[in-house]
Order: C-alpha cells, then structure tokens, then sequence
C-alpha cells in the first residue's frame, strides 16, 4: 500500500454555552451554584472597573504604561475558577480577572504597572507567577511548574496563558511538546484575541484554528468561545480534571477579542477599523453574564447589583489607596539579586548612597593634583 | 538642511537605501502596517510593499534566522527587535550563524545584515524593556556593535551598516529618539563604523562614553568647567566593536585622566575594555586611576528607579571631580 491517507488520532471540538444574548444550551450549562455565579460576575465586573480605573491613572501619570484587558475577561476568569487553590496560574499580561479571583491583591498589581518589582511579589499562600513580558516565554516555566507536579507524584495541575501572537514563538511549541511527551498535567490556554499588537491572526498562523496545533503535538484541542464564562468553565473543567488524572495537557484556544488598544502606547486606529471593534461590543463576555444572571438565572436584582458594585469600588479605591501610599525605596534594586549580597553589589550600593546623601563634591576651584611623576 | 529626530533620520536611512537597493529588505514584528513601535519604519509599507517591508509572525528566532538564509541569497536584510530585551530571543542564531558564517564557509558566504534594535532606558517602559545589551553583542567577534548618539549620525551610521559587508548590530538609543532635533543632509552620508568622535574638546579629562549617555555626558562637561573649573574631554564612541582605541589613547595622553560613563551595567561591561585598551597601551600617562559611572550590577530595575540606576549628569561631575582631584 504505497499511498493511503494518514490517519492522526486526534480529539478536536468547538464549545460555547452561553450565547451572546444571554441564552444557555441546557444540556451543556455547567449548572454553577448561585452564590459562585454571582462571585464570579463581581470579579468579572471589578476587572472591567479595575482596568478602566488603570487607564484613567495611567493618561493622568500616576501608572506608566498600560496594557487593557478589556472584553478578555472571562477567559482567566473561567480557567481560574477550575482551578484549586493548591494548583498553579501562570499568566502573560492579560489575565488579571483570574488573578483577582486567586487572590492577587489590587494595590500589588498596581506596583507592577507602576514600575515597582513589588509588583510581581506573590502573595504568600498563592500558587502563581508574576505578570510575563516576554511573550510565550512563560509556557515554558509553565510546563516544568506541571512536570514538578508529576515528578512529586502530586495531583496539581497548572494552567498557563498566552495569546495568539505567543503560538508563533519557538517557546509556545518546545513547552507543548514536552508537555505532550512527559504528559505533565499543564492545560496551555491560548487567548486568541484576533491581534498580536497590529498583526492579525490570520498573518501570524496560516492554520484554520490554533487549537489544531494540539493535533501535531498528539495531545487534544478545543476552540472555546473566550467571551462566554460557562463555556469556558466546562471546556476548562474537563482539561483540568484530565491532567489532575495523568491524561496530560490539553490546549485550549479562546476565541475572544482586545477591545481596547494594545497598551497606552499603541494607537490601534492605524491597524484596524472602528467597524470591527463596533461588531465585537455584542459578543462582550460581562454584558452576556449579566443577562444571564438578571434575566435567565433571576439572581441578579437591582438590588444585589447595587451591593456588588459598592463593594467592588470600595476595594478598588482602597487598592489605589495602597498603591499610591507605597514608598519607594531607592536602593530596592540590590536586593533579592542573590540571597547573599557579592561584594561588588555591597560597594556599588555604597556608592549610590553617597551620592544620594552627599550630592555633588563642593565647588570650591578644583587645584589639579601632583602628577604622578610629581607624586613619587 | 531640515531638523530631524533620531526617529525621523534612520527613517530617512531605511527609505534612501530601499529606494537605492532592492535587495534591502526590512523585517520584523509591526513594522509595516503600523509603522515600527517606535515609527522608525514609518512609510516603509505603503512605498515598498509588503514583500520588502515585512510584518513577521511574532518570532524573533525566526526574524534573524531566516534573514541569514536572506542574507547568504543576496538580500541585505534589517531585521527590527521590537525591543532590546527580545533581542535575546533570536540569540541563537545571532550567535551561531549571523556571526559564523563568513568564518565556517571560509568566505563562500557572508551575512551582510543589520540587527536593528531600540536601546537603553529613560523611557519609563515595564520590564525587559530597558536593556542595555551591548557588552553580549560586543563579546562576539564577527559581529559589528553600533551605538548612535544623535540624529544626525544615527542615520550616517545606519547607512554604513546597511552597506556594510558584515553583520552589524545596530543599537538605537530610546532615550534619544525623540529628545532633540539636529540638522541632517539631504544628500547621503556615511559614518565609519569603528571610529568614534571628539564631541567636545578639553585638556584636564577625558570623559569616554557613547549612545544615550553622551548629552548628559556633554552637560556634566559644561558643569565641570562652570562650576569647578574642570576642562573636560567628552568621546563619543558611536561602535563598541571594532572600539576606536586610537582615538581614546590620544585623548588620554593629552589629559591623563579619564572616566567611562555608559548605562549598561559595570561589570564585564564595555567600560573594562576601555580601561583595559588604555592601561596596555597608555599607562604611563595616566596621572590617576579610571572612573567608570554605569549602570549597577543588578537586574535593570522597573521604572519608578530607573532614574536612580542610570548615569546622571551629577554622577559624572563626582567622577570627575574625584578623578582630577585624586
Ligand atoms: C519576545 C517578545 N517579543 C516582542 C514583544 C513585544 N510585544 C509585546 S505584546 C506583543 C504582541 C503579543 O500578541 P499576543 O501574543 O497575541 O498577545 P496580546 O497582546 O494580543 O494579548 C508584542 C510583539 C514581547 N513582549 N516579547
Ligand atoms: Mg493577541
């Protein structure tokens, strides 16, 4: 038999649950208890308030630059909801609803974008990592973060995000693989939101999907609907509890879409058209929750909206509170270099403390000193 | 001769040798559509299209690597890193081949490409942003370091790269980018790549440094000669490799004095080449020992100290002062 087609086993699907209406599919609702949907909604919605408060302080100069995460909320938020608290979130830069809902404090991320290393300190009893610039790099740590798990015959799992410009990276590709050869309990979530900075996702990958790259590394795939919290809980559920079993990872692509500019310091207007980002606001991933809870689920009343929004503001404005009491210290770069300092790094601080305290030497007329010749 | 910003000059670079050579290609993340982060690849797309102005898939890896491949086929590709610090990304193949190739095939094929880069601090950027990569690069023989300081010779200099039979790593200070304007010719010129420049003459010390640091460099000169009645020599070094040597011994056997000043962090930094250049070849005029003002040995921090970890204006003026009154 010379030629015959190649068969690939390979598990690949499409989920959404809740569509942009509000309306849920019966047979595939995750049926949450209400209590969790509502929490849910507040952290969904105090990442919406967070992140339009971030941009306001960044245009007013008290944050530098800001990278908005607004309509990509319920992906993080999802995965981090499926998550136990004992497993791992490894997110990029834009996973800040699934990191308030694992206990990362306001203020501290605030200290990230306002140019403080305290921003990326983990709060003790929080299994994360800290925000990650260099794109996909992350998946890497990520993957030996769940190869630890394994290796320690432990049953925790490890979800990590990057976004559709992170799959071209030789990094998203070597974490993946090894993910899929040792079988590490990692579930890779891919936040396609359309762009890569100006690069559209259809000039970065000249595959139909991404989560069809499962396929060539030999593990499963699902393209999930991003904006949908429901769907993203169930496909996330399912990836999750098959790591914790030793089925090994999973990659998820998310559907979902940057409403806003790349950061405070792109102007997205020379990319793409207002049209586009016009057809996206219906699909908004917190309009969708709301409807659902107010109107399918009835659990949302005026009333408990009112009490979720006070609180939510209340611990937004004592986070900037916190933030912007922060004190900075001048010297906080020489620390935590090594757990003891060189040396060389004690002289240098020294030396920065000198002129920090001493300024500039007196101005009294400088008289040249002997030469050397004259000196001996 | 129209004012310009660093910016606006090696746009000027790129486009007069797109529009000169065919085989200049530019590549890289977000550099055609919407122009470069920074712009410097502004008005590339629209002129050339997309087949010389090429907005890559997110992979610096691949930008450098296949421009090699380019490269050996006749292209003289200048690939963009979106930032200093994703430059290590694509190291393995700046390293293991844009480097090596002329030396492994014996000359059958060269590299003759630029490795473009925004360089250095004081843009208050997040992490990883603000690297001041040099001595990496400089460490690899094959390779070229260039460090323009000023418009003008940003854009000579990038031309002379463009040119240049060799890989050239091109570093362009942020901190400059936009800062100033300076007059730039109409008509094309070239800078030599290897030899720096007196930016200011003086007879008391000799204040060696290069990119960003240079105007602050400059200010701490006129501070010395107001304030203290310092006459100070400020070199501006424009390529850490090939390193002007000849140029910094002739200052230094004029003044007898020196310190270095650059951002990147002090040790194994350029600094000690340049200490060590004037100790072999001049250390019997030297009249006290070297200063050098850098950046600490420390991880570059975020930007609320980044300002406290940089070279400044005062701290060159201390290092001077304490050199000539030693
Ligand atoms: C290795 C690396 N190269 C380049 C950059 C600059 N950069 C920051 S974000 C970005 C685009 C990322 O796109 P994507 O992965 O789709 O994530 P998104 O920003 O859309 O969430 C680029 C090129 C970087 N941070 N890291
Ligand atoms: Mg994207």
């Amino acid at each position: 038999m010379p030629r015959a087609k190649l068969e690939v086993p390979c598990k690949l699907e499409k989920l959404s649950v809740l569509d942009p209406d509000g309306k849920v599919d019966a047979k595939l609702d995750p049926k949450l208890p209400d209590n969790d949907l509502l929490k849910l909604y507040k952290t969904m919605w105090q990442t919406r308030l967070l992140d339009e408060r971030c941009l306001h302080m960044q245009r007013q100069g008290r944050i530098g630059t800001y990278g908005p995460c607004k309509g990509q909320e319920a992906t993080p938020l999802g995965v981090a909801y499926t998550l136990r608290k004992d497993d791992w979130y490894v997110p990029s830069y834009r996973e800040l609803a699934g990191c308030l809902w694992r206990g990362w404090k306001i203020g501290r991320y605030m200290l990230w974008w306002g140019g403080h290393e305290e921003g990326s300190q983990i709060e003790e009893g929080v299994n994360d990592t800290p925000l990650a610039v260099p794109i996909a790099s992350q998946c890497q740590y990520a993957m030996g973060i769940a190869w630890a798990s394994k290796l320690r015959g432990e049953d925790t799992v490890c979800a990590a995000f990057c976004g559709d410009g992170g799959t071209s990276q030789g990094d998203f590709h070597e974490a993946l693989n090894f993910a899929a050869v040792y079988k590490a309990p990692m579930v890779m979530v891919v936040q396609n939101n359309g762009w890569a900075i100006s690069l559209p996702r259809d000039k970065q990958t000249a595959a139909q999907s991404i989560a069809q790259k499962a396929v060539a590394y030999g593990i499963d795939g699902i393209q999930i609907d991003g904006n949908d919290i429901l769907g993203v809980i169930v496909a996330a559920r399912e990836a999750v509890a098959k790591a914790r079993k030793g089925g090994g990872p999973t990659l998820i692509e998310a559907i979902t879409y940057r409403m806003a500019m790349h950061t405070t310091a792109d102007d997205p207007k020379k990319y793409r058209s207002e049209e586009e980002v016009k057809a996206w606001e219906p699909k908004d991933p917190l309009t969708r929750f709301r409807k659902y809870l107010a109107q399918t689920k009835k659990i949302l009343t005026d009333k408990v909206e009112k009490e979720i929004e006070t609180q939510i503001r209340e611990e937004i404005d004592e986070g900037v509170r916190i933030y912007e009491s922060y004190e900075l210290d001048q010297y906080a770069m020489f620390h935590n270099m090594y757990e003891t300092p060189t040396p060389e790094l004690r002289r240098q601080e020294a030396e920065l403390r000198d002129y920090l305290e001493n300024g500039r030497p007196d101005e009294t007329p400088t008289e040249q000193s002997p030469t050397a010749s004259e000196r001996v | 001769m129209p004012q310009m910003t660093m910016v606006e000059a090696l746009n000027k670079a790129l486009f007069e040798l797109m529009a000169e050579d065919k085989n200049v290609l530019v590549m890289g993340e977000d550099v055609g559509q919407d122009e470069g982060v920074f712009r410097v690849t502004a008005r590339l797309l629209k002129e050339f299209g997309p087949d010389r102005c090429i907005d890559t898939p997110l992979a610096e890896a691949a930008i450098v690597g296949t421009a090699v491949g380019l490269a050996i086929r006749g292209f003289r590709p200048v690939c963009e890193m979106q930032f200093d610090g994703f430059s290590y990304q694509a190291f393995h193949h700046t390293e293991g081949h844009m480097r090596r190739f002329r030396n492994r095939t014996r000359g059958r094929y060269t590299v003759p490409m630029v490795l473009r880069m925004p360089y250095g601090g004081g843009i208050r950027a997040i992490e990883h942003h603000s690297e001041a990569p040099e001595a990496t690069y400089a460490h690899l023989g094959g390779l070229k370091v260039v460090m323009p300081s000023g418009p003008r010779n940003a854009r000579a200099l990038l031309r002379a790269a463009i040119l240049d039979p060799d890989p050239v790593v091109f570093m362009e200070p942020k901190a400059a980018y936009r800062a100033f304007r300076e007059e730039v010719p109409d008509e094309p010129e070239t800078l030599p790549i290897g030899k720096g420049q007196v930016a200011r003459e003086g007879k008391d010390v000799t204040l060696i440094t290069y990119a960003a640091m240079v105007r602050p460099t400059l200010e701490a000169a006129e501070e010395l000669e107001d304030d203290y009645g310092i006459d100070a020599e400020v070199l501006d070094l424009l390529s850490v490799s090939p390193m002007d040597t000849d140029l910094i011994n002739a200052s230094i056997r004029k003044t007898g004095r020196a310190v270095v000043v650059h951002e990147a962090p002090r040790h194994c930094g350029v600094g000690g080449e340049i200490i060590a250049r004037i100790v072999e070849d001049s250390l019997m005029y030297l009249e006290a020992p070297i200063k050098r003002v850098t950046g600490y040995d420390t991880i570059i921090p975020f930007f609320a100290n980044e300002r406290t970890w940089m070279p400044d204006v005062g701290k060159v003026v201390k290092a001077a002062v304490e050199t000539v009154r030693f």
